[in-house]
């Protein structure tokens, strides 16, 4: 049913800007102050008092606009967006409306069958937060908080182009590293500091008209975003072809329930009169300042994931992982660095044991008890054959512990492989001894038995044979005892 | 006479040589505002606090540290945030507000030294031309009790006119210091848009909005503006541009001065005597060496439409913020959020105020938006060309400042269109954003009338130094209402 039906959806993203203080006011924009503790007169929208724009944030939203290929307007003005809300202290909102900072842009997508999409941005412009409402513990009453009104939003909207919701997904998180690699955002969607709505409309396959719309909000995480959408796309194809219609509405996604629902009416019967805010001037921009942004530009994801394939001859998937945020590529490159240039051994290590100790303890790369440099140094004695790999897993699992760098717990723990041939022969031979049936087997052409005898070589020298002598030495003196 | 006769010049000579103390004035001048109780000036007067600003001016005084203006008592229209002080709007929904910080003019003045004896009454919000809108009552004409000393600021005007203050602040969107000026038979200037910091001036329309000093004389404006003007980091429309000395320039020579009288500022509409008293006046001006030369503002009948759309949907969003939520008034026992909105608002704001923002909400709304709001954004843009043609020509606009001289109080509170037209020749210098001052220069039926001087922008060192060259030809500012006599 669902395959006669096309999907299309598009994004606003809210990315806060990450700017010290606010966007009209010189208070702290720091997250989880105590309630209405970092509100100054110009927050509380007390009377008289007036905005005054923090250049900060147009310098952020010029880098966007740079790494996305967009145009940078000349000239931007501040609106008002008029409502009233408790949490909205001015009862209007500053936003920018009919010229945003950021125009046209775009960006590139892995999509699932293993191509690329190209998505279009139609705008980023700088707007500020509401403050919070608070509807628990006031006994019938609300609370306000207004820590959060007047911190720097940067709101980018896409254009229709994504036909699913894993895309959407897709492109949430381009985004994300995006704003992350350009630092500025921290991107911590918990703390609602990146936030996505999702405009999704269905139309049979083939139609050249988009179907009515349904906007999603309250979206905190990338796995309830793929959710909410693909409840939606159900939910529109089932209201079309049981012969309904789709209402243009506003609806909540609920996270417990798995479901969307319409936001009440009254809420979204607005008519916000957008009018330029008589307070603020245009924003001029000019070359020489787009210039000097464009200089400060990191090396962005799409860059550094093409060196890393070009360069150091990873595959694509390693290379879209370790790119996806700039710590996590920056470990990579250390590690690498420590590690005489074995990019492929690094990625292996990071994107296998590391992240799968990361994520068992909840860490981001930049938390990681083990440094790049001391990965990269244990991933050395990798090298020089001092451990196997078997044994590096213990070794790394020690100093994810705490108990020192590789060189130190190798040394502790007494952890050197044995490659002293002699060494290995003499425990060959006594095995083979002790297995004279075996023995015969091997000899009489039952390959699989060396299994056997590698395994009572390593228990014997409980793991720390070099695993390749073993098995050369195994071979040659089952032939020939002799040999 | 009273010390209060004396104009500020005088005082601040007087109390830099210790012929007077600034204890001395603020006693005179909290004396004379009890006095005169009966006009209704005065929203709020701060006894205490004036006196304990006064000696602490009299101690800097005598230190040696003193300026100008340090020790001289003046009055705050009632829109200026005042640290501590209430802040009213004459409305009631701030009758409970007090700012927790100073304007920026309320603060460089009382860093010149200046003792704010009080704050002023006003229409409502600014709203309004006759005093009439104010929660707190309307204010008398001190030449004419039965008479509006006009407005919004009428309580600044009256207040100085009645010699209660040497001087007060008072702010400008329509002709708000310049026609209570006229009609209170005063000087009040409102300088280029940008000139002043609207820092702490509870917004009407920011676009338009900009405070400016109400005084007997020309020089004393001078003198006033000279310490109100000037960057303000805090409010994103005040120009960083250098404050000249307005005082120097007052005395420069006028003659070879170019001065338009515009067709339109003598059209139909205006009164034929204060036509007259207006002539005569540039007569005057003509016999000090300038020359008069006619000139048109074509689109000057653009200015009250386009005044009255600019100005509603500035204020309909200005005034969202009073909402019952933070501060101010909250109407009792709300059921829900939008009961608590709709009486809050529908009980603190006045019927002046509410027409405005009705209309303002109008305007902005969408389907109207193009047709009214960008189409008046135009007419402005109009307008300006029209003011810019002109001072190709000449240097400075003369006319008068309002078409009659002082209406009776409830004459024009049924018709809000008579009302507005009372401002017919100022809304246009605050559409182009342009300095106008307001000056004594005559009296029909025995109520002033005023002269109204239009320059370019960022030249009220010119309009001053016209002013002030009137001034010594002329005695119209002298001449003492008779609400200043000792009751």
């Amino acid at each position: 049913m669902r395959n006669s039906w096309e999907t299309v959806i598009g994004l606003e993203i809210h990315a806060q800007l990450a700017t010290r203080s606010k966007i009209f006011s010189g208070s702290s924009t720091a997250f989880g102050a105590a309630p209405n503790t970092q509100a100054s007169a110009v927050d509380l929208g007390l009377p008289g008092v007036l905005p005054v724009l923090n250049g900060e944030v147009v310098r952020m939203a010029v880098k966007f606009g740079l790494a996305t290929g967009a145009q940078i307007a000349e000239r931007s003005v501040f609106a008002r967006k008029n409502y009233f809300y408790p949490d909205l202290p001015k009862g209007y909102q500053i936003s920018q409306y009919e010229l945003p900072v950021v125009g046209h842009g775009s960006v590139t997508i892995a999509t699932e069958e293993g191509s690329t999409r190209r998505i279009g941005l139609t705008r980023a412009h700088l707007e500020e937060d509401a403050g919070k409402s608070l509807h628990e513990d006031f006994e019938g009453l609300s609370g306000i908080d207004l820590n959060r009104a007047g911190t720097p939003l940067l709101e980018i909207v896409s254009e229709p182009d994504m036909r699913s919701a894993a895309e959407a997904v897709a492109y949430a998180r381009k985004i994300l590293s995006l704003v992350r690699y350009l630092e500025i955002c921290d991107g911590n969607l918990q703390e609602g500091s990146f936030r996505c709505d999702a405009n999704v409309s269905v139309r049979r396959r083939g139609d050249e008209e988009l179907g009515t719309r349904a906007e999603l909000k309250n979206i905190n995480s990338f796995r309830f975003l793929e959710k909410a959408i693909n409840f939606e796309i159900d939910r529109q194809i089932e209201v079309l072809e049981s012969g309904g219609e789709v209402v243009q509405e506003t609806r909540l996604y609920d996270a417990e329930r798995n479901e969307t629902r319409p936001m009440r009416s009254k809420e979204e019967a607005n008519d916000y009169r957008y009018f330029p805010d008589p307070d603020l001037l245009p924003v001029v921009i000019d070359e020489d300042y787009i210039a000097a942004v464009r200089a400060t530009l990191p090396e962005l994801p799409d860059q550094k994931r093409q060196r890393f394939v070009d360069d150091f001859g990873l595959s694509d998937y390693d290379a879209d992982l370790l790119t996806a945020d700039r710590d996590t590529a920056d470990y990579f490159e250390r590690t690498a660095r420590a590690a005489n240039a074995e990019y492929k051994l690094s990625a292996n290590w990071i994107l296998g044991e590391l992240s799968a100790h990361l994520n068992a303890g909840d860490l981001t790369i930049s938390a990681s008890p083990v440094p790049a440099e001391s990965l990269g140094a244990m991933l050395n004695r990798i090298l020089d054959r001092t451990i196997s790999g078997k044994i590096a897993k213990e070794v790394f699992e020690a100093m994810w512990n705490g108990e020192g760098d590789a060189d130190a717990i190798i040394e502790q723990r007494g952890l050197q492989q044995i490659t002293d041939s002699g060494a290995i022969e003499q425990v060959v031979d006594e095995i083979i001894v002790a297995n004279p049936q075996q023995a015969e087997q091997f000899r009489a052409g039952k390959e699989k038995i060396l299994g056997f005898f590698v395994g009572q070589v390593m228990k014997a020298t409980q793991g720390k044979a070099n695993p390749a002598q073993v098995n050369d030495i195994l071979r040659r003196r089952l032939q020939d005892p002799d040999s | 006479m009273s010390v209060l006769d004396k104009s500020i010049v005088e005082l601040g000579a007087a109390l830099a040589g210790g012929e007077v103390t600034s204890r001395e004035l603020t006693e005179a001048a909290l004396q004379r505002i009890a006095d005169a109780r009966t006009l209704n000036c005065f929203v709020t007067v701060c006894g205490e606090q004036a006196l304990a600003q006064a000696d602490a001016a009299d101690a800097r005084i005598r230190n040696g540290g003193g300026g100008p203006l340090t020790g001289i008592p003046l009055a705050h229209k009632d829109l200026f945030c005042t640290d501590g002080v209430k802040t009213s709007c004459g409305s009631r929904m701030l009758d409970n507000f007090i700012a927790p910080y100073d304007a920026t003019v309320v603060a460089r003045l009382k860093q010149a030294g200046c003792v704010m004896v009080g704050k002023t009454n006003m229409d409502e919000f600014a709203m309004g031309s006759s005093n009439e809108n104010s929660y707190y009552g309307p204010v008398s004409n001190p030449w004419d009790v039965g008479k509006v000393p006009g407005g919004s600021s009428g309580g600044s005007a009256a207040a100085v006119a009645a010699r209660l203050v040497p001087v007060a602040t008072g702010t400008d969107t329509g002709g708000s210091i310049r026609q209570p000026a006229a009609l209170c038979g005063i000087t009040g200037l409102k300088p280029t848009y940008g000139r002043v910091s609207r820092y702490g001036m509870v917004a009407f329309a920011s676009s338009l909005d900009q405070a400016g000093p109400l005084a007997k004389s020309a020089h004393e404006c001078a003198l006033l503006l000279g310490a109100m003007a000037g960057h303000d980091a805090l409010d994103s429309t005040s120009l960083d541009l250098a404050v000249p000395d307005y005082v120097s320039a007052l005395h420069d020579d006028i003659s070879g001065l170019k001065i338009g009288l515009p067709r339109e500022y003598f059209g139909g509409g205006l009164d034929s005597d204060v036509a007259a008293a207006v002539h005569a006046a540039v007569d005057v001006l003509v016999g000090l060496g300038a020359q008069v030369k006619e000139i048109t503002l074509p689109r000057q009948d653009l200015s009250i439409p386009a005044y009255y759309v600019v100005a509603p949907a500035e204020c309909s969003s200005n005034l969202s913020r009073f909402d019952g939520v933070r501060y101010g008034y909250r109407c009792a026992n709300p059921v829900d959020l939008e009961d608590l909105y709709k009486r809050s608002r529908g009980e603190g704001f006045g019927a002046e105020v509410k027409r405005r923002i009705m209309v303002g909400t109008y305007v902005l709304s969408a389907g109207y938006y193009d047709a009214y709001y960008l189409k008046a954004q135009k007419m402005r843009q109009l307008i300006c060309e029209d003011f810019q043609q002109a001072f190709a020509e000449v240097d400075v606009i003369a006319g008068p400042t309002s078409p009659s001289v002082a209406f009776a109080r409830g004459e024009r509170t049924d018709d809000p269109i008579s009302m507005y037209l009372s401002d017919i020749y100022t809304n246009a210098a605050n559409l182009a954003g342009l300095p106008g001052i307001s000056v004594p220069c005559g009296f029909v039926n025995r109520l002033p009338v005023g002269l109204q001087i239009i320059g370019n922008h960022f030249t009220e060192q010119r309009i001053l130094n016209v002013a002030h060259r009137y001034q010594l030809a002329s005695d119209w500012h002298d001449a003492r209402p008779p609400a200043a006599e000792a009751p």
